[in-house]
Protein backbone atom coordinates (compact mmCIF):
# COMPACT_ATOMS: atom_id res chain seq x y z
CA UNK A 1 0.00 0.00 0.00
CA UNK A 2 1.23 3.50 -0.77
CA UNK A 3 -0.11 6.74 0.64
CA UNK A 4 1.01 10.21 -0.37
CA UNK A 5 0.15 12.98 2.07
CA UNK A 6 -0.54 16.07 -0.03
CA UNK A 7 -0.24 19.72 0.95
CA UNK A 8 -3.99 19.88 1.40
CA UNK A 9 -6.61 17.17 1.92
CA UNK A 10 -9.85 18.26 3.52
CA UNK A 11 -13.39 17.06 2.87
CA UNK A 12 -13.94 19.62 0.11
CA UNK A 13 -10.89 18.44 -1.86
CA UNK A 14 -10.37 14.92 -0.54
CA UNK A 15 -11.21 13.13 -3.81
CA UNK A 16 -7.71 13.26 -5.38
CA UNK A 17 -6.16 12.03 -2.11
CA UNK A 18 -8.50 9.03 -2.05
CA UNK A 19 -7.95 8.22 -5.70
CA UNK A 20 -4.16 8.26 -5.48
CA UNK A 21 -4.07 5.70 -2.65
CA UNK A 22 -2.53 2.42 -3.74
CA UNK A 23 -4.08 -0.27 -1.55
CA UNK A 24 -2.80 -3.18 -3.64
CA UNK A 25 -0.20 -4.79 -1.35
CA UNK A 26 -1.92 -5.36 2.01
CA UNK A 27 1.32 -6.40 3.78
CA UNK A 28 3.33 -3.19 3.38
CA UNK A 29 2.59 0.49 3.82
CA UNK A 30 4.77 3.24 2.41
CA UNK A 31 4.03 6.82 3.44
CA UNK A 32 5.39 9.74 1.45
CA UNK A 33 4.49 13.39 1.73
CA UNK A 34 4.60 16.78 0.07
CA UNK A 35 8.06 18.28 0.63
CA UNK A 36 6.87 21.77 1.54
CA UNK A 37 3.66 21.53 3.47
CA UNK A 38 1.22 18.91 4.71
CA UNK A 39 -2.20 19.89 5.91
CA UNK A 40 -5.03 17.44 6.29
CA UNK A 41 -8.41 16.65 7.76
CA UNK A 42 -8.34 14.34 10.82
CA UNK A 43 -10.11 11.70 8.72
CA UNK A 44 -7.02 11.43 6.51
CA UNK A 45 -4.84 10.80 9.54
CA UNK A 46 -7.32 8.22 10.80
CA UNK A 47 -7.14 6.41 7.46
CA UNK A 48 -3.34 6.30 7.51
CA UNK A 49 -3.35 5.06 11.11
CA UNK A 50 -6.06 2.48 10.40
CA UNK A 51 -4.08 1.08 7.47
CA UNK A 52 -0.89 1.07 9.54
CA UNK A 53 -2.59 -0.98 12.23
CA UNK A 54 -3.55 -3.71 9.76
CA UNK A 55 0.11 -4.70 9.26
CA UNK A 56 3.23 -5.33 11.32
CA UNK A 57 4.85 -2.05 12.33
CA UNK A 58 8.19 -3.04 10.75
CA UNK A 59 6.41 -3.13 7.39
CA UNK A 60 5.32 0.50 7.69
CA UNK A 61 7.87 2.81 6.10
CA UNK A 62 7.63 6.55 6.38
CA UNK A 63 10.04 8.60 4.28
CA UNK A 64 12.05 11.38 5.87
CA UNK A 65 9.56 14.18 6.16
CA UNK A 66 10.70 17.63 5.03
CA UNK A 67 7.52 19.67 5.16
CA UNK A 68 7.54 22.54 7.64
CA UNK A 69 4.31 21.27 9.16
CA UNK A 70 5.65 17.74 9.69
CA UNK A 71 5.37 18.07 13.48
CA UNK A 72 1.60 17.92 13.01
CA UNK A 73 1.76 14.16 12.42
CA UNK A 74 3.70 13.72 15.64
CA UNK A 75 1.37 15.99 17.58
CA UNK A 76 -1.67 14.04 16.41
CA UNK A 77 -0.03 10.81 17.54
CA UNK A 78 0.33 9.03 14.20
CA UNK A 79 3.81 7.59 14.78
CA UNK A 80 3.02 6.55 18.33
CA UNK A 81 -0.26 4.80 17.49
CA UNK A 82 1.13 2.87 14.53
CA UNK A 83 4.59 2.50 16.09
CA UNK A 84 6.27 3.94 13.01
CA UNK A 85 9.96 4.72 13.05
CA UNK A 86 10.63 8.00 11.30
CA UNK A 87 14.07 8.63 9.77
CA UNK A 88 14.70 11.82 11.70
CA UNK A 89 13.05 12.24 15.08
CA UNK A 90 10.60 15.08 14.88
CA UNK A 91 10.47 17.57 17.72
CA UNK A 92 7.01 18.04 19.01
CA UNK A 93 6.52 21.81 18.81
CA UNK A 94 3.43 22.28 20.86
CA UNK A 95 1.24 20.11 22.94
CA UNK A 96 -1.42 22.72 23.57
CA UNK A 97 -4.23 23.30 21.14
CA UNK A 98 -7.74 22.25 20.49
CA UNK A 99 -7.46 18.73 19.10
CA UNK A 100 -8.04 15.11 19.95
CA UNK A 101 -5.05 13.02 18.91
CA UNK A 102 -5.52 9.74 17.07
CA UNK A 103 -7.24 7.35 19.44
CA UNK A 104 -8.15 3.72 19.05
CA UNK A 105 -11.46 2.79 20.66
CA UNK A 106 -12.11 -0.91 21.15
CA UNK A 107 -15.11 -1.07 23.46
CA UNK A 108 -17.93 0.74 25.20
CA UNK A 109 -15.88 1.73 28.25
CA UNK A 110 -13.19 3.34 26.10
CA UNK A 111 -15.87 5.20 24.17
CA UNK A 112 -17.42 6.56 27.36
CA UNK A 113 -14.02 7.82 28.51
CA UNK A 114 -13.30 9.30 25.09
CA UNK A 115 -16.59 11.23 25.08
CA UNK A 116 -15.87 12.62 28.53
CA UNK A 117 -12.53 13.93 27.23
CA UNK A 118 -14.04 15.68 24.19
CA UNK A 119 -15.16 18.83 26.00
CA UNK A 120 -11.84 19.64 27.76
CA UNK A 121 -9.67 18.66 24.78
CA UNK A 122 -11.60 20.76 22.27
CA UNK A 123 -12.36 23.53 24.81
CA UNK A 124 -16.04 23.52 23.92
CA UNK A 125 -18.96 25.32 25.48
CA UNK A 126 -21.63 22.87 26.68
CA UNK A 127 -24.08 23.87 23.93
CA UNK A 128 -21.38 23.36 21.30
CA UNK A 129 -20.42 20.00 22.77
CA UNK A 130 -23.81 18.26 22.43
CA UNK A 131 -23.75 17.66 18.66
CA UNK A 132 -20.07 16.67 18.74
CA UNK A 133 -20.57 14.12 21.53
CA UNK A 134 -23.64 12.85 19.75
CA UNK A 135 -21.80 12.38 16.44
CA UNK A 136 -18.83 10.60 18.01
CA UNK A 137 -21.04 8.32 20.08
CA UNK A 138 -23.28 7.27 17.18
CA UNK A 139 -20.41 6.70 14.75
CA UNK A 140 -18.15 4.79 17.13
CA UNK A 141 -21.07 2.64 18.31
CA UNK A 142 -21.75 1.81 14.65
CA UNK A 143 -18.17 0.57 14.41
CA UNK A 144 -18.32 -1.41 17.65
CA UNK A 145 -21.69 -2.99 16.84
CA UNK A 146 -21.64 -3.55 13.10
CA UNK A 147 -18.14 -3.38 11.62
CA UNK A 148 -16.64 -6.58 13.08
CA UNK A 149 -13.38 -4.61 13.07
CA UNK A 150 -10.58 -6.36 14.93
CA UNK A 151 -8.92 -3.03 15.57
CA UNK A 152 -11.91 -1.03 16.78
CA UNK A 153 -12.49 2.54 15.64
CA UNK A 154 -9.76 5.08 14.95
CA UNK A 155 -10.92 8.56 15.89
CA UNK A 156 -9.44 12.04 15.75
CA UNK A 157 -10.75 15.61 15.80
CA UNK A 158 -9.40 19.10 15.53
CA UNK A 159 -10.58 22.67 15.93
CA UNK A 160 -9.75 25.04 13.03
CA UNK A 161 -9.66 28.63 14.16
CA UNK A 162 -9.95 30.28 10.72
CA UNK A 163 -13.22 28.54 9.87
CA UNK A 164 -14.29 28.08 13.50
CA UNK A 165 -15.07 24.44 12.80
CA UNK A 166 -14.51 21.12 14.48
CA UNK A 167 -13.46 18.45 11.98
CA UNK A 168 -13.91 14.83 12.95
CA UNK A 169 -12.69 11.57 11.43
CA UNK A 170 -13.85 8.06 12.38
CA UNK A 171 -12.44 5.09 10.49
CA UNK A 172 -12.53 1.31 10.73
CA UNK A 173 -11.11 -1.60 8.79
CA UNK A 174 -14.05 -3.93 9.32
CA UNK A 175 -16.50 -5.58 6.94
CA UNK A 176 -17.81 -2.35 5.35
CA UNK A 177 -21.32 -0.99 4.89
CA UNK A 178 -22.40 -3.31 2.07
CA UNK A 179 -21.93 -6.49 4.08
CA UNK A 180 -23.76 -5.00 7.07
CA UNK A 181 -26.69 -3.67 5.03
CA UNK A 182 -26.90 -6.94 3.08
CA UNK A 183 -28.03 -8.68 6.30
CA UNK A 184 -31.42 -7.05 5.69
CA UNK A 185 -31.38 -5.43 2.21
CA UNK A 186 -30.07 -6.75 -1.10
CA UNK A 187 -27.83 -3.78 -2.01
CA UNK A 188 -25.89 -4.77 -5.12
CA UNK A 189 -23.16 -2.15 -4.94
CA UNK A 190 -21.24 -0.32 -2.24
CA UNK A 191 -22.85 2.95 -3.34
CA UNK A 192 -26.35 1.50 -3.07
CA UNK A 193 -25.45 0.24 0.42
CA UNK A 194 -24.25 3.73 1.41
CA UNK A 195 -27.48 5.22 0.08
CA UNK A 196 -29.53 2.80 2.19
CA UNK A 197 -27.38 3.35 5.28
CA UNK A 198 -28.04 7.10 5.07
CA UNK A 199 -31.80 6.64 4.64
CA UNK A 200 -33.82 7.15 7.85
CA UNK A 201 -35.24 3.99 9.37
CA UNK A 202 -32.95 1.62 7.44
CA UNK A 203 -30.68 -0.62 9.49
CA UNK A 204 -28.75 -3.72 8.54
CA UNK A 205 -30.27 -5.54 11.50
CA UNK A 206 -33.89 -5.77 10.30
CA UNK A 207 -36.34 -4.68 7.59
CA UNK A 208 -38.93 -3.91 10.23
CA UNK A 209 -40.01 -0.26 10.46
CA UNK A 210 -38.96 1.03 13.88
CA UNK A 211 -35.89 -1.20 13.87
CA UNK A 212 -34.97 -3.71 16.53
CA UNK A 213 -34.78 -3.29 20.28
CA UNK A 214 -31.23 -2.05 19.69
CA UNK A 215 -31.18 -0.19 16.37
CA UNK A 216 -33.54 2.32 14.78
CA UNK A 217 -31.53 3.11 11.66
CA UNK A 218 -31.24 6.76 12.55
CA UNK A 219 -27.58 7.40 13.39
CA UNK A 220 -26.03 8.19 10.01
CA UNK A 221 -29.08 10.18 8.86
CA UNK A 222 -28.85 12.26 12.01
CA UNK A 223 -25.15 12.98 11.55
CA UNK A 224 -25.56 13.88 7.88
CA UNK A 225 -28.45 16.14 8.85
CA UNK A 226 -26.45 17.97 11.53
CA UNK A 227 -23.77 18.72 8.91
CA UNK A 228 -26.42 19.72 6.38
CA UNK A 229 -28.24 22.15 8.66
CA UNK A 230 -24.88 23.67 9.58
CA UNK A 231 -24.01 23.90 5.83
CA UNK A 232 -20.91 21.78 6.25
CA UNK A 233 -19.36 18.72 4.63
CA UNK A 234 -20.07 15.09 5.47
CA UNK A 235 -18.27 12.23 3.72
CA UNK A 236 -18.68 8.49 3.87
CA UNK A 237 -16.49 6.00 2.02
CA UNK A 238 -16.72 2.21 1.99
CA UNK A 239 -15.62 -0.37 -0.57
CA UNK A 240 -15.12 1.43 -3.88
CA UNK A 241 -17.82 4.05 -3.21
CA UNK A 242 -17.75 7.50 -1.71
CA UNK A 243 -20.67 9.83 -0.98
CA UNK A 244 -20.06 13.43 -0.04
CA UNK A 245 -22.68 15.87 1.17
CA UNK A 246 -21.71 19.23 -0.30
CA UNK A 247 -22.10 22.52 1.50
CA UNK A 248 -25.42 24.23 0.95
CA UNK A 249 -25.15 27.68 -0.52
CA UNK A 250 -25.14 30.40 2.17
CA UNK A 251 -27.93 32.31 0.38
CA UNK A 252 -30.22 29.28 0.62
CA UNK A 253 -32.59 30.39 3.36
CA UNK A 254 -34.35 27.13 4.14
CA UNK A 255 -32.72 23.71 4.06
CA UNK A 256 -34.98 20.76 3.36
CA UNK A 257 -33.81 17.46 4.79
CA UNK A 258 -34.39 14.64 2.35
CA UNK A 259 -34.91 10.99 3.24
CA UNK A 260 -33.02 9.98 0.10
CA UNK A 261 -29.39 11.20 0.39
CA UNK A 262 -29.13 11.34 -3.41
CA UNK A 263 -31.67 14.17 -3.38
CA UNK A 264 -29.31 16.30 -1.28
CA UNK A 265 -26.62 18.46 -2.84
CA UNK A 266 -23.87 15.86 -3.09
CA UNK A 267 -21.13 14.19 -5.10
CA UNK A 268 -20.58 10.47 -5.35
CA UNK A 269 -18.45 7.91 -7.14
CA UNK A 270 -17.77 4.20 -7.44
CA UNK A 271 -14.26 4.30 -8.82
CA UNK A 272 -12.23 4.70 -5.63
CA UNK A 273 -9.62 2.23 -4.33
CA UNK A 274 -11.37 -0.52 -2.41
CA UNK A 275 -11.47 0.47 1.28
CA UNK A 276 -12.06 -2.58 3.43
CA UNK A 277 -14.16 -0.99 6.14
CA UNK A 278 -15.78 2.40 6.53
CA UNK A 279 -14.48 5.97 6.61
CA UNK A 280 -16.55 8.90 7.89
CA UNK A 281 -15.51 12.54 7.97
CA UNK A 282 -17.66 15.40 9.18
CA UNK A 283 -17.22 19.14 9.73
CA UNK A 284 -19.22 21.06 12.31
CA UNK A 285 -19.19 24.83 12.31
CA UNK A 286 -19.30 26.38 15.76
CA UNK A 287 -20.54 29.70 14.29
CA UNK A 288 -23.67 28.26 12.82
CA UNK A 289 -24.51 25.57 15.31
CA UNK A 290 -28.19 25.96 15.94
CA UNK A 291 -29.52 25.14 19.35
CA UNK A 292 -29.44 21.36 19.54
CA UNK A 293 -33.16 21.06 20.32
CA UNK A 294 -33.96 23.06 17.15
CA UNK A 295 -31.69 20.75 15.18
CA UNK A 296 -33.46 17.73 16.60
CA UNK A 297 -36.88 19.12 15.67
CA UNK A 298 -35.83 19.59 12.06
CA UNK A 299 -34.16 16.20 11.82
CA UNK A 300 -36.96 14.20 13.41
CA UNK A 301 -39.65 15.83 11.33
CA UNK A 302 -37.77 14.53 8.29
CA UNK A 303 -37.21 11.13 9.93
CA UNK A 304 -40.91 10.66 10.75
CA UNK A 305 -41.96 11.87 7.30
CA UNK A 306 -39.74 9.25 5.67
CA UNK A 307 -40.99 6.50 8.01
CA UNK A 308 -44.58 7.44 7.11
CA UNK A 309 -43.78 7.32 3.40
CA UNK A 310 -42.13 3.90 3.78
CA UNK A 311 -45.13 2.66 5.71
CA UNK A 312 -47.47 4.02 3.06
CA UNK A 313 -45.57 2.10 0.37
CA UNK A 314 -46.74 -1.08 2.08
CA UNK A 315 -50.41 -0.06 2.20
CA UNK A 316 -52.67 -2.26 0.16
CA UNK A 317 -54.63 -0.49 -2.55
CA UNK A 318 -58.34 -1.00 -3.13
CA UNK A 319 -59.22 -3.19 -6.08
CA UNK A 320 -61.76 -1.55 -8.33
CA UNK A 321 -63.40 -3.90 -10.77
CA UNK B 1 -43.42 1.96 42.12
CA UNK B 2 -39.73 1.96 41.38
CA UNK B 3 -37.53 4.94 40.60
CA UNK B 4 -34.39 4.36 38.53
CA UNK B 5 -31.73 7.04 39.00
CA UNK B 6 -29.90 6.98 35.69
CA UNK B 7 -27.03 9.31 36.59
CA UNK B 8 -25.56 6.63 38.86
CA UNK B 9 -25.47 4.09 36.07
CA UNK B 10 -24.98 6.00 32.83
CA UNK B 11 -23.12 9.17 33.85
CA UNK B 12 -23.52 12.69 32.50
CA UNK B 13 -23.95 11.72 28.85
CA UNK B 14 -26.28 8.77 28.38
CA UNK B 15 -25.04 7.01 25.27
CA UNK B 16 -24.09 3.47 26.33
CA UNK B 17 -26.72 1.25 24.73
CA UNK B 18 -25.47 -1.83 26.59
CA UNK B 19 -26.30 -0.14 29.88
CA UNK B 20 -29.68 1.00 28.52
CA UNK B 21 -30.49 -2.57 27.54
CA UNK B 22 -29.42 -3.85 30.95
CA UNK B 23 -31.63 -1.31 32.73
CA UNK B 24 -34.56 -2.31 30.52
CA UNK B 25 -34.11 -6.03 31.05
CA UNK B 26 -33.22 -6.05 34.72
CA UNK B 27 -35.29 -3.17 36.09
CA UNK B 28 -37.98 -1.77 33.79
CA UNK B 29 -39.49 -4.98 32.44
CA UNK B 30 -39.49 -6.88 35.77
CA UNK B 31 -41.25 -3.90 37.40
CA UNK B 32 -43.86 -3.69 34.65
CA UNK B 33 -44.42 -7.44 34.87
CA UNK B 34 -45.28 -6.92 38.53
CA UNK B 35 -47.71 -4.13 37.52
CA UNK B 36 -45.48 -1.55 39.17
CA UNK B 37 -45.13 1.99 37.87
CA UNK B 38 -41.64 3.03 36.74
CA UNK B 39 -39.99 6.43 37.08
CA UNK B 40 -36.91 6.98 34.92
CA UNK B 41 -35.01 9.72 36.70
CA UNK B 42 -32.73 11.73 34.37
CA UNK B 43 -31.76 14.34 37.00
CA UNK B 44 -28.15 15.53 36.47
CA UNK B 45 -27.89 13.67 33.15
CA UNK B 46 -26.80 16.38 30.71
CA UNK B 47 -27.40 14.63 27.41
CA UNK B 48 -28.65 11.42 25.84
CA UNK B 49 -28.49 9.93 22.37
CA UNK B 50 -31.48 8.66 20.47
CA UNK B 51 -29.76 5.27 20.36
CA UNK B 52 -29.60 5.16 24.16
CA UNK B 53 -33.26 6.09 24.61
CA UNK B 54 -34.22 3.66 21.84
CA UNK B 55 -32.38 0.82 23.59
CA UNK B 56 -33.99 1.85 26.89
CA UNK B 57 -37.67 2.04 25.94
CA UNK B 58 -38.43 1.06 22.33
CA UNK B 59 -38.85 -2.62 23.03
CA UNK B 60 -41.02 -1.86 26.05
CA UNK B 61 -43.40 0.15 23.82
CA UNK B 62 -43.33 -2.57 21.18
CA UNK B 63 -44.05 -5.37 23.69
CA UNK B 64 -46.67 -3.71 25.86
CA UNK B 65 -48.10 -1.18 23.38
CA UNK B 66 -48.22 2.61 23.78
CA UNK B 67 -50.48 2.17 26.83
CA UNK B 68 -47.33 1.27 28.77
CA UNK B 69 -46.50 4.99 28.76
CA UNK B 70 -49.21 5.38 31.41
CA UNK B 71 -46.99 3.31 33.68
CA UNK B 72 -43.68 5.02 32.89
CA UNK B 73 -42.78 8.58 33.85
CA UNK B 74 -39.64 10.51 32.92
CA UNK B 75 -38.33 12.74 35.70
CA UNK B 76 -35.81 15.59 35.74
CA UNK B 77 -35.22 15.70 31.97
CA UNK B 78 -33.66 18.76 30.37
CA UNK B 79 -35.11 20.10 27.11
CA UNK B 80 -32.81 18.04 24.86
CA UNK B 81 -33.53 14.79 26.66
CA UNK B 82 -37.27 15.54 26.65
CA UNK B 83 -37.05 16.07 22.90
CA UNK B 84 -35.20 12.81 22.31
CA UNK B 85 -37.60 10.78 24.46
CA UNK B 86 -40.52 12.39 22.59
CA UNK B 87 -38.98 11.43 19.27
CA UNK B 88 -38.47 7.78 20.21
CA UNK B 89 -42.00 7.55 21.62
CA UNK B 90 -43.39 9.14 18.43
CA UNK B 91 -41.61 6.89 15.96
CA UNK B 92 -42.30 3.74 17.95
CA UNK B 93 -46.01 4.55 17.86
CA UNK B 94 -45.74 5.40 14.19
CA UNK B 95 -44.24 1.97 13.49
CA UNK B 96 -46.85 0.02 15.50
Amino acid sequence: MKIYLPNSAFLGNIDPFLKQMDLSDPFKLQITANKKWISMHPVVLCMVAALGLTIKSENVKCEKLEAKSKHYLQRMGLFKLVNIKVETPIIEHESAGRFIPLTRINNSQELTKFIADIVPLLHLEPEQADPIKYIVSELVRNVLEHSESKRGAIVSAQYYKKSNTIRIGIVDTGVGIKKTINNAYPAKTHLEAIQLALTPGITGTTRRIGGTEYNAGAGLFLIKSIAQINREFFMIYSGNAMYKLLKNKPDLKRITLQGNPFQDRHSKGEDYPNWQGTVVGVDISLDKTKEFTVLLDLIWDAYLKTIKERKKEKYRKPRFI
Amino acid sequence: MIEIKLIKVVGLFAENKDLAREIRLTKIIPALEKNEKVILNFEEVEGATQSFVHALISDVIRKYGPEVLDDIAFKGCNETIKKIIGIVVDYMQESQ
